[in-house]
């Protein structure tokens, strides 16, 4: 059990999450408002003998933590709304090697430069789409200190074990806010490691997939000599552009997701079991949602609060069991489109009402906020 | 004496290569891997990172650990192998337009590191693979797929920008000098620190069709003939120059490679010395 109490940001917890999931390499480019997080493995990587880098850019940056991954590190970057976009191209050709790393995206108001300095949920389906081609990935967004810590833990564990990038997306006041943190102590939170390839090094196949969807992966400079390529390859990782190649890679590039999402989505409930008012939040959003759910219950509403923890793969499942038999879902989110309201009027159907909450000039939504639209009379339709 | 060969990094039955008839990759990738051999290279300890483009296909020919990475990124995905594991001979092949091109502030960075890279560019003046559009090497008032009244910019001297980003290592060589390349290729895997060898090549099908001579054979002649040793070159008058290109090692410092100075940095953070709180 954990020992030390320690009080900690957001972004700094991050960065010891990911120490004590074993990362030993970070290369980035510093953004406001995950800078914190590059300056904390500057001071703590080298000493444990690990790497920092500063690149040159964010496009640079995913490359080199991509380069490291394949030479056997664990990973990670750290970025926000306009490196983020940057990122995309390099984050294809990870997810296509199936190459395990750790990107920390901490969400920031947008379009474009935006407002920097302030939050905003804006990029989730950026995060799940946002590479050319089909592809797909994993993405965890924390909504308390503590959570920032072991959640980043969980991102490295599901990087590994399923040999792809985990997108950490945090919103800026999860970032940047201070809490109390139990500090986990060593063997406490399950750390784990990537499949290694057994038998003979020649018959090593790079993306050869075991029984479980995913395949072993080596490291540059072990005696399983391999390759990789962004090109559609083979499961020797040769380029290769037989039809019936591409029609494996990719289906198996969303398989080996999908056969483990029940094990991938993570959600917290709160007050759920009578309720007849679902609120469905993420990062920031459930502190607001919380609130409002337990002032709702003073007026008599028996609210209730999804927090997705997972928001790739969407819980889907879980929102359609929840929401079965409550007359009102609210979506508080910090977007102007209602990017998860749509995911949740898709996983409920369209006689749900569905109510969205939305901010998107930098302003955190309050618990009033939330309050005004559960009670509003007519419901406004998506 | 038997001459090194490089088959023992060669995938088996690969050859024919690809490559157009005359053009210098096949000649490149001839001259690195005799170096990998008489240099004694172990395929396990090596680690080819190549870019996009008829260069950037180099890797399919190969049985060392490899990474075919996207367009003009090659030398950051490089710059994270080696600095997380210093002990891989880690070379970046690249053509003009993946390196210095689209690659130009990765190129720019990875030579101010001094990564302890090899990077080797093979410079064809133009974009091959998507047809020979121009590229920032392609001299000025050439005729390419995309500068069909001939091209109005300047073109960049990659061996130059070498040098004055602060590359240990800078030689020059050219698909017809086939031994001086494998020598510079050799010395520049032993030099720590960044190192390039660019190589001038013909590029048969584009822009050697559109701007030298029509047949392949004369585009290499042309290289032999235009193409003179540094040490000569220097002393050379403007006029003298003209319409010539030196060739050979530029640059040989032995400043500090990332590696050696990232290795102090970590001393001092175990001992807890520096830290700015």
């Amino acid at each position: 059990m954990a020992t030390e109490t320690r009080l900690m940001q957001g972004n700094q917890a991050i960065a010891e999450g990911a120490i004590y999931a074993g990362a030993r390499f970070f290369a980035g480019y510093p953004i406001t408002p995950s800078s914190e997080i590059a300056e904390a493995c500057s001071i703590r990587l080298p000493a444990l003998g690990g790497v920092y880098l500063q690149m040159e850019d964010e496009m640079a940056s995913i490359a080199a933590i991509v380069g490291a991954s394949l030479a056997g590190a664990k990973a990670l970057t750290a970025t926000s709304g306009p490196g983020f976009s940057l990122m995309q191209e390099n984050l294809g050709l990870a997810i296509m090697a199936e190459v395990p790393c750790v990107i920390v995206n901490v969400q920031r108001a947008g379009p474009s430069t935006g407002l920097a300095t302030k939050p905003g949920q804006s990029d989730i389906m950026q995060v799940r789409w946002g590479r050319h081609g089909d592809q797909c990935l994993i993405a965890l967004c924390p909504a308390t200190v503590q959570e920032c810590f072991a959640l980043t833990v969980q991102a490295f564990n599901f990087s590994e074990r399923f040999r792809v990038p985990v997108i950490f997306m945090p919103d800026e006041i999860i970032g940047h806010m201070r809490e109390n943190v139990a500090v986990p102590v060593a063997g406490e939170l399950e750390v784990l490691e990537r499949k290694a390839p057994k038998g003979p090094p020649a018959a090593y196949l790079p993306f050869a997939a075991d029984a479980d969807g995913v395949a072993p992966l080596a490291a540059y400079g072990s005696d399983y000599v391999f390759h990789v390529t962004s090109s559609m390859h083979g499961q020797d990782g040769y380029s290769n552009n037989d039809p019936a190649k591409a029609t494996w890679r990719v289906a198996q590039l969303h398989e080996k997701i999908a056969r483990h999402r029940d094990e991938i989505v993570l959600t917290k409930t709160f007050y759920t079991d009578d309720m007849d008012v679902l609120l469905v939040t993420l990062g920031a959003t459930t502190r607001a949602g919380r609130a409002a759910a337990l002032e709702a219950r003073e007026r008599g509403i028996r609210a209730g609060v999804l927090q997705l923890q997972t928001i790739w793969p969407f819980p889907d499942k879980e929102i359609a069991a929840l929401g079965r038999g409550v007359k009102m879902v609210v979506v508080p989110e910090m977007n102007y489109s209602g990017q998860i309201a749509g995911e949740v009027q898709k996983a409920l159907g369209p006689a749900m009402d569905i109510r969205r909450v939305n901010r998107f000039n930098g302003t955190i939504i309050t618990p009033q906020d939330i309050l005004d639209v559960m009670t509003r009379p007519a419901a406004t339709k998506l | 004496m038997s001459h090194a060969t490089g088959n023992k990094y060669l995938k088996d039955g690969i050859l024919p290569h690809m490559w157009c008839s005359g053009c210098g990759i096949g000649t490149m990738l001839g001259a690195m891997l005799r170096a990998f051999e008489e240099l004694g290279f172990s395929n396990k300890d090596t680690v080819v990172v190549t870019g996009i483009g008829c260069t950037g296909k180099l890797d399919d020919y190969l049985v060392t650990n490899a990474l075919h990475t996207t367009h003009g990124r090659a030398l950051a995905y490089a710059t994270g192998i080696k600095a997380f594991n210093p002990r891989l001979n880690v070379v970046v092949v690249m053509g003009d337009g993946d390196s210095v091109t689209i690659g130009g502030n990765h190129f720019i960075h990875a030579a101010r590191r001094n990564m302890d890279l090899t990077a080797i560019v093979l410079n064809n003046l133009n974009y091959g693979m998507t047809g020979g559009q121009v590229s920032g090497t392609t001299p000025g008032w050439s005729i390419t797929s995309t500068t069909a009244y001939g091209n109005p910019e300047r073109e960049f001297d990659i061996c130059a920008l070498a040098e004055t980003v602060g590359a240990n290592y800078v030689a020059r060589g050219t698909a017809y000098h086939g031994w001086e390349l494998k020598e510079n290729i050799k010395e520049a895997l032993t030099r720590k620190g960044f190192s390039l060898v660019e190589v001038i090549s013909p590029c048969p099908t584009h822009f050697g069709r559109h701007n030298e001579m029509k047949e392949t054979a004369a585009m290499l002649l042309s290289l032999r003939d235009r193409a003179v040793p540094i040490e000569r070159y220097r002393g050379l008058t403007a006029a003298e120059r003209e319409g010539s290109f030196p060739i050979g090692k530029m640059v040989d410092r032995s400043d500090a490679g990332f590696n050696e100075r990232y290795a102090i940095i970590q001393s001092r953070a175990a001992k807890g010395a520096g830290g700015i709180n």
